[in-house]
C-alpha cells in the first residue's frame, strides 16, 4: 500500500501541475491572443465608462427602459449570488411571488395588450439572464413608447431589430439582449 | 410540444451517432497502447511522466492491485482537495479574497470532486479562489474522469482476456486517457467556448455602475478551460452556483448544444471501443440501442410535461411552458433536453434549475440516476454500470432455458453473480436508507425550500444525486453539517463500492477460459437481448424506487393538477 501510495502522490503533484497550472493558464494566454473581447467578460463600454456586460443581465426599473425578468440571484442581478428561487410546482411561495409579479406588471403596463407572457413572469435560472422573450419585449413597448414619447411603431421596429433568431434556424429560442436593446434605446434619442 | 424542439433533440442524437465510431475506435487505440496521430507530439510528454511518477508501463496489475491503486489516488486526492479547501485564504489566484472553507463543507466538496460527483454545497462565485476552481476542481475532473473511463477499460479488459490475473497498469491507463483523449478535446473545445462568449481570465470581480446607476459586480476567472473538463468528463461542478444555466458558463444556445454533446461524447464512444476491443461491434451498438431508447423515452416525458407548464400558475391568468428556473435563450425544449443529457450520465450540471421543473418533469432526471446512469452514462462509470446489468440479464435469461449463462465466451457463474448484485444493490441501500433517516431527523428536514411531496423530492434527489455520482440537485435543499457528513459518506460509496466490485467481477472473468459459441448461446446482439435488458434496468429500477418516488413527484403531479399548493 505505501508504494502505491507514493506512486499516487507523484502523479497527484505532477497531473496538478500539468492539468492544474499549466492547461489553465496556457488556454488563458491562447484565449486573451485571439479573443480578448470575449475571454475579459465582454464587457460594454459607453462614454469610456463600462456599463456592464453583454453576457450578464442587469436590473431595469425605471419606465423609459426595457425590463428584464425577476432575478432571484442576491437582491436581483447578482453576478456573485447566482441562482433561481428553486421553487417547486406547488410552492405556495412561488404562486404568491408570481401572482405579485403579474400584478406589478400589469401595473406598469396598463397600456400593454392581454397578460404578460410567462418568461416576463417567472425567475430564470441564473438569475443574470440577459435576455427576454421577443413577445416581452413587444409586449412593454407601450409603456416605454408612453414614457419617451415615442411611437409604438418606431420602438416596435427597434425591437425587431435586436431579436436574435433560433442559431441554424432550431437551436435555442428567439431572444431579446435586455442591455443591448436599452443601449440602443438611448442612442435613438440622441441624434 | 414543438417540431424545432424534437428538431434539437434529433439532431443531438445525430451527432452523438456520427461520433460514437471514431471516437470509440480512437479510444481503443488509445488503450490498447498503439499510436495514434497525437503520438509524435504527446508520447514526450507520456513518457516524463512515467519517469518522473516511477511507473513502468509493461507493469501488469492484478484487479486487487488495480482497485488498490485506484483507492490510493483517490485518496492522496481527497486529502490534497481537502487541504487546499482549508487553506485557499492564504494562496496566490484569490483577487476575490475567498476565506477558507469550513471543515464539513470542505470534507463534502473534497468527496464531491474526488468520486466525480461534484456534489456542490457552497456557491462558486463566493466561496472558491480560482486556485481552488483550476488546481482543486478542474484537476479532480481530469484526473476522476480519467479513473472512471481506465476502470471501465479494465472491465472490458477482464471480458476479453482469458485464464490471466492481471487488467491493465492503472497509472498508464490514467495517463493516457488525460493526455490522449481528455486534453486535446478540451484545448479546441475550450477555445470554442470562449468565442462564443465565456470568460477565461484571472481578474478581480469587476464593479461596474449600470446606466440606471445600479452597482453591479461582473464575477470573473478561468472558466472555460474549467467548463469544458467539467462537460467531457461528465463531471458537472460548476464554476459558479447557477452552473450552465449562468450565461458565464453557457452564454449562448450553441454553447449549450456543445456542452450537451460533450457530456455524451465518450459515454457514447466507449460502447464503440468495446465493441471493438471484444472483437464484436455488434455487442458495442446492442448496448448504444439500449442507451438509445432509454434517452428518447426520457427527454420525450421531460418535454412534455415542461411544455405543458404548470396548471396552478396557469390559473392567474399567464399561458405557456414552464420557464420558472429556466433561462430565455434555452427555452422549455432546450432545458428539458439538459436536464435528460445530465443524468442520463453522472455529469449534473444543469442549465436550468431542475428543483423548479414540473413535478413528473423532475421525476425523469430523479429516475434516470435511479437506473443506475447507464444511458451512455458517466465516463467509464455508464460502461461498467451497464455490463453489470448485462451480466445479470445474461444470468436472468440462462435461468429461464435452464442453461449456465455465458456471455462473450465466458460462463457467468456464482462468483460473477454475486459481484454484479453487489454493485447492484449499493444504489438503492444507500440512497433509500439516508433518504428516510433524513424525512424524519429535524436535521434533515431544518433546511428545506419546499414544503409538502416537492420537500421529500427535494431529500429523495439529494441522497439518489450524490449516491449515483451525478452532482445535480433540487438545490433549494440547503447545507448544514448533518447533509454534509451524510451525503459526502454516501457518494464515497456510491463510487468506490461499484467500481471495486466491477474490478473483481473483471478479475474473476479474466481468470476464465473462452467457451465457443454454439447454437445454444444467447445472443448479447439480437433485439430480444436489447428488450430483455431494458427490461431488467427498468424491473430493477422501478422495483426498488418506486415506492418513494410514488411519495414524491408522482403524488405532487396529482396534487399540482387538482391545484394543491404547500
Amino acid at each position: 500500500m505505501i508504494r502505491h501510495l507514493g506512486t499516487a502522490l507523484r502523479v497527484t503533484v505532477v497531473s496538478v501541475i500539468f492539468f492544474g497550472l499549466i492547461y489553465p493558464l496556457a488556454m488563458t494566454g491562447v484565449a486573451e491572443a485571439l479573443f480578448p473581447r470575449q475571454a475579459n467578460g465582454s464587457l460594454i463600454t459607453v462614454k469610456g465608462k463600462v456599463v456592464g456586460s453583454a453576457i450578464i443581465g442587469q436590473l431595469w426599473t425605471k419606465p423609459q427602459y426595457f425590463h428584464g425578468r425577476p432575478s432571484a440571484a442576491g437582491k436581483g442581478y447578482d453576478p456573485t449570488a447566482t441562482g433561481g428561487t428553486n421553487f417547486g410546482p406547488t410552492s405556495k411561495k412561488l404562486i404568491a411571488s408570481t401572482k405579485s409579479t403579474i400584478d406589478a406588471l400589469e401595473r406598469q403596463n396598463s397600456r400593454a395588450s392581454g397578460p404578460p407572457p410567462m418568461d416576463l413572469v417567472t425567475s430564470s435560472g441564473s438569475g443574470i439572464d440577459p435576455d427576454i422573450s421577443p413577445e416581452s419585449a413587444y409586449w412593454e413597448v407601450p409603456r416605454v413608447a408612453n414614457a419617451r414619447g415615442m411611437s409604438v411603431a418606431a420602438l416596435n421596429a427597434l425591437v425587431a431589430k435586436h431579436v436574435q433568431g433560433r442559431i441554424f434556424g432550431f437551436l435555442g429560442e428567439p431572444r431579446v439582449n435586455v442591455l443591448e436593446l436599452n443601449l440602443a434605446l438611448d442612442n435613438l434619442k440622441a441624434p | 410540444m414543438t417540431a424545432l424542439g424534437w428538431l434539437q433533440a434529433i439532431a443531438f442524437f445525430l451527432i452523438i451517432l456520427a461520433i460514437t465510431k471514431p471516437l470509440g475506435t480512437y479510444m481503443a487505440r488509445v488503450f490498447e497502447g498503439e499510436r495514434t496521430w497525437l503520438s509524435p507530439l504527446l508520447s514526450p510528454v507520456e513518457r516524463f511522466i512515467y519517469r518522473v511518477c516511477g511507473v513502468r508501463e509493461d507493469d501488469e496489475m492484478t484487479w486487487y492491485v488495480y482497485a488498490l491503486s485506484m483507492l490510493a489516488f483517490s485518496l492522496i486526492g481527497l486529502v490534497y482537495l481537502y487541504l487546499l479547501l482549508r487553506t485557499q485564504k492564504w494562496l496566490p489566484f484569490n483577487p476575490a479574497h475567498v476565506d477558507d472553507m469550513a471543515p464539513d463543507l470542505a470534507w463534502n466538496t473534497a468527496v464531491s470532486f474526488t468520486t466525480n460527483t461534484n456534489w456542490q454545497f457552497y456557491s462558486g462565485e463566493s466561496a472558491m479562489s480560482y486556485l481552488s476552481q483550476m488546481a482543486g476542481l478542474a484537476w479532480h475532473n481530469f484526473v476522476s474522469a480519467a479513473v472512471g473511463i481506465a476502470i471501465a477499460v479494465a472491465v472490458v479488459r477482464g471480458l476479453i482476456r482469458t485464464s490471466t490475473k492481471t487488467l491493465g497498469n492503472f497509472w498508464v491507463d490514467i495517463t493516457r486517457c488525460s493526455l490522449y483523449v481528455l486534453l486535446p478535446v478540451c484545448i479546441v473545445v475550450g477555445l470554442f467556448l470562449v468565442w462564443q462568449g465565456m470568460p477565461q481570465n484571472f481578474h478581480a470581480y469587476q464593479s461596474v455602475t449600470s446606466i440606471q446607476g445600479f452597482a453591479q459586480s461582473i464575477t470573473g476567472g478561468p472558466m472555460a478551460s474549467q467548463e469544458v473538463i467539467k462537460e467531457l468528463g461528465t463531471n458537472g461542478g460548476g464554476f459558479v452556483n447557477a452552473n450552465s444555466a449562468s450565461p458565464n458558463e453557457n452564454p449562448t444556445p450553441l454553447t449549450n448544444f456543445v456542452e450537451m454533446l460533450l457530456i455524451f461524447a465518450i459515454g457514447a464512444g466507449l460502447t464503440y471501443m468495446y465493441g471493438k476491443m471484444v472483437k464484436d461491434t455488434r455487442q458495442g451498438w446492442a448496448i448504444f440501442i439500449t442507451m438509445t431508447l432509454l434517452f428518447f423515452a426520457g427527454f420525450a416525458i421531460a418535454y412534455w410535461a415542461e411544455a405543458a407548464g404548470n396548471p396552478i400558475v396557469h390559473h392567474l391568468g399567464v399561458a405557456g411552458g414552464n420557464m420558472e428556473g429556466k433561462e430565455c435563450r434555452f427555452g422549455v425544449a432546450g432545458s428539458a433536453l439538459f436536464a435528460t443529457v445530465t443524468t442520463d450520465t453522472s455529469c449534473g450540471a444543469v442549465n436550468a434549475m431542475h428543483d423548479s421543473f414540473t413535478a413528473l418533469g423532475g421525476l425523469v432526471p430523479l429516475l434516470n440516476m435511479q437506473l443506475g446512469e447507464i444511458v451512455f452514462g458517466g465516463v467509464g462509470s455508464g460502461l461498467y454500470g451497464i455490463i453489470v446489468f448485462v451480466v445479470l440479464t445474461v444470468f436472468i435469461a440462462g435461468l429461464m432455458v435452464g442453461r449456465t449463462p455465458e456471455y462473450l465466451g465466458k460462463k457467468i457463474e456464482r462468483r460473477e453473480v454475486q459481484f454484479a448484485i453487489l454493485a447492484v444493490l449499493v444504489t438503492p441501500v444507500l440512497c433509500l436508507v439516508p433518504a428516510a433517516i433524513a424525512a424524519v431527523v429535524p436535521a434533515g428536514l431544518a433546511t428545506l425550500n419546499n414544503g409538502g411531496p416537492h420537500g421529500f423530492s427535494e431529500i429523495l434527489y439529494a441522497f439518489t444525486s450524490t449516491n449515483a455520482n451525478n452532482g445535480s440537485a433540487f438545490a433549494g435543499l440547503g447545507p448544514n453539517v448533518f447533509y454534509n457528513l451524510l451525503t459526502g459518506v454516501n457518494m464515497m460509496f456510491g463510487r468506490f463500492a461499484v467500481a471495486v466490485p466491477a474490478l473483481a467481477l473483471a478479475g474473476a472473468l479474466a481468470g476464465k477460459t473462452a467457451v465457443p459459441e454454439s447454437s445454444g448461446t444467447f445472443s448479447t446482439r439480437s433485439p430480444i437481448f436489447v428488450a430483455l435488458l431494458i427490461g431488467v434496468i427498468v424491473i430493477v429500477g422501478a422495483l426498488t424506487f418506486l415506492p418513494a418516488d410514488s411519495l414524491g413527484p408522482i403524488v405532487e403531479h396529482l396534487l399540482m393538477l387538482q391545484g394543491k399548493t404547500f
